[in-house]
């Protein structure tokens, strides 16, 4: 069955989404693995945004995480303070997986969403953390986003806005934030991942017709690629639910 | 005490220049695409209220107004995007990438305790979020500037030990320091002549922003009779005794939503976007708008058929299947 990189993206994302996950979701794609997960495999699994909306029926794609379509039929809807409060909570807030996006990604998993060039007279102005850096300050466990190519992993940040595993193993904990950090990345090639003693990334599997050596060629640092495994394709199952129940309008798609 | 006034009902252009002035410090309610209290905006555009210093965590589309407008000297900021319509907002980016505005990064959670200190009377919140990031490292507004003026605190944020040695198991919080605006204007469903407010759907940071203010205005889809926001009073979430002025404007968060009222115009925004990529394009925007006499001059023209695609449905709260392409 044929599929697109994006539809290959979200599905590969929504594998990562547990039944028991309380999902923190951001706009775009994240949204829809989020919502693929809930319709395909994880139905208990809880969504809900930096907003302060908790577990909507999301029965259309948000178009941002304030769009009014968060807002219905939730278990509860408050303001921002209570979001973040969900995800600091020492109960709750050990069950989050929290989904993000970036400019760049280090090879530590940190994430720039603020500028490109000098953050002083920048070249490219982006959006700036919103709830980001918080979210990736704050969960034991979140998923990246990410284009695979070279001028967005690279060596050097412009700018660090949300933390990953800072400078390494130690580099979290050295800077006082709560242990956690980024666990997978997931591109329009791959699916990297953390390696659990060094805290660097590495190839953890490719998309179908995708070699490591592609994946080497879209980056502007060097990963451990000897792990790397063939990923399964979406199924037709998969594929029908994600575009005819998530995203029929193809808004994200 | 003019807080405690029976009736603050004005008119928006009046609340306006009554409030806000030339270089005066103002945050603004609501969330990219949801709530703005876009009435307001517009008519700062129309007055042509200059050097704004601006406090928001991510409001998008009035934001982006305010600055492509020229409104606005510095910003304060988390996020600066509108969802689908502008993943960075195009004035906004511009801006900033051409020096033409001062800006300063903080997080959402960081900016909504912010206002929340503001609120309590307290100069500070802690927090963990951002520690080891470029946030607490660089700073936009240099010490130089904060020390020059006594608007701005001398710090951007703070790094202590926690003074609770291990409790909590943390080691060490960032420090932000507390906002009050001289304005705070938010867009709630109802509100009474007094100026007790009732949202619905997410408050956001609404709450904390009007509370940390020296002063508010409500715009408001519906006023409220004198006793009716009395009766299921648990649903209210601002008393009066917040609120200086209360003004009255349908469609008043127009073009972006209002939970259960209307839905964000996706043919607005996605025009706005294309006007505010091109210089000519925008200036003509920004002449069109400016000719228009006050809000309802702008929705006449906006038309019924258009207002009437965004009504919410009454079970969902937004317009069910609108076409958002």
């Amino acid at each position: 069955m044929e599929y697109t990189l994006k539809e290959m993206m979200a599905i590969t994302a929504a594998r990562e989404i547990k039944n028991d996950d309380i999902v923190f979701c951001g706009t775009g794609i994240s949204m829809l693995a989020a919502m693929a997960a809930k319709n395909i495999h994880a139905p208990e699994c809880v969504i809900f945004f930096e907003t302060g909306a908790i577990d909507a029926k999301l029965e259309e794609i948000p178009l941002a995480v304030a769009d009014s379509r968060v807002m219905y039929h939730t278990a509860a809807n408050g303001g921002l303070l209570e979001a973040f409060a969900t995800m600091q909570n020492r109960v709750t807030g050990a069950q989050v997986l929290g989904i993000l996006g970036a400019a760049q990604i280090d090879k530590f998993g940190n994430l720039n969403s603020t500028v490109i060039g000098d953050y002083f007279s920048p070249e490219t102005r982006f959006s700036g953390s919103g709830g980001g850096c918080d979210v990736a300050s704050f969960v034991p466990r979140s998923m990246i986003f990410m284009q695979h190519e070279k001028r967005k992993f690279v060596k050097q940040l412009d700018y660090l806005t949300s933390p990953g595993h800072l400078d390494g193993p130690d580099g979290r904990r050295k800077a006082g934030l709560p242990a956690g950090g980024p666990q997978c990345v997931v591109t329009n090639l791959a699916v990297m991942r953390f390696d659990d003693h060094t805290k660097e990334m590495y190839l953890d599997g490719c998309y179908p017709g995708i070699e490591p050596r592609t994946v080497l060629d879209h980056m502007a640092f060097v990963v451990d690629v000897s792990r790397a495994r063939p990923l399964a394709p979406p199924s037709a199952r998969e594929l029908k639910i994600l575009r005819e129940k998530c995203d029929p309008q193809r808004l994200i798609l | 005490m003019t807080r405690l006034k029976k009736d603050k009902v004005m008119n928006l252009k009046a609340a306006v220049s009554a409030f806000v002035r030339d270089g005066c410090h103002l945050s603004i309610g609501g969330f990219t695409l949801n709530r703005n209290p876009m009435a307001a905006v517009y008519e700062i555009i129309r007055q042509n209220i200059k050097k704004l210093h601006l406090y928001v965590h991510s409001n998008g589309q009035g934001v982006d107004e305010l600055i492509g407008a020229g409104c606005v000297a510095r910003i304060e900021v988390a996020y600066g995007g509108t969802g689908k319509f502008a993943a960075t907002c195009i004035r906004f980016r511009k801006a900033v990438e051409q020096g033409a505005i001062q800006i300063e990064d903080y997080t959402n959670y960081q900016m909504t305790l912010r206002f929340l200190a503001g609120a309590m009377g307290v100069p500070f919140l802690p927090t963990r979020s951002s520690l080891g990031t470029d946030i607490i490292a660089k700073w936009g507004f240099s010490r130089e500037i904060r020390r020059a003026e006594p608007g701005l605190p001398d710090h951007k944020l703070v790094v202590m030990d926690n003074p609770f040695p291990g409790w909590g198991d943390t080691d060490q919080v960032v420090l932000v320091p507390a906002i009050c605006p001289d304005v705070t204007i938010i867009h709630v469903h109802e509100a009474d002549r007094r100026g007790n407010c009732r949202m619905q759907g997410l408050t956001f940071a609404d709450v904390e922003q009007a509370k940390a203010a020296r002063h508010v205005i409500v715009t408001c889809e519906r006023l409220a009779g004198d006793d009716e926001l009395r009766h299921h009073s648990d649903q209210n979430q601002i008393p009066f005794i917040h609120v200086d002025a209360v003004v009255p404007v349908p469609y008043g968060a127009y073009p972006t939503a209002c939970y259960r009222y209307y839905d964000y115009d996706p043919v607005y925004l996605k025009d706005y976007a294309g006007a505010a990529k091109n210089d000519e394009r925008y200036a003509a925007y920004l002449a069109r708008l400016r000719a228009t006499a006050d809000h309802q001059a702008l929705l006449d023209g906006v038309g019924p058929a258009r207002l009437a695609m965004i009504q919410a449905d009454p079970t969902t709260g937004y317009a069910v299947d609108l076409d958002r392409r």
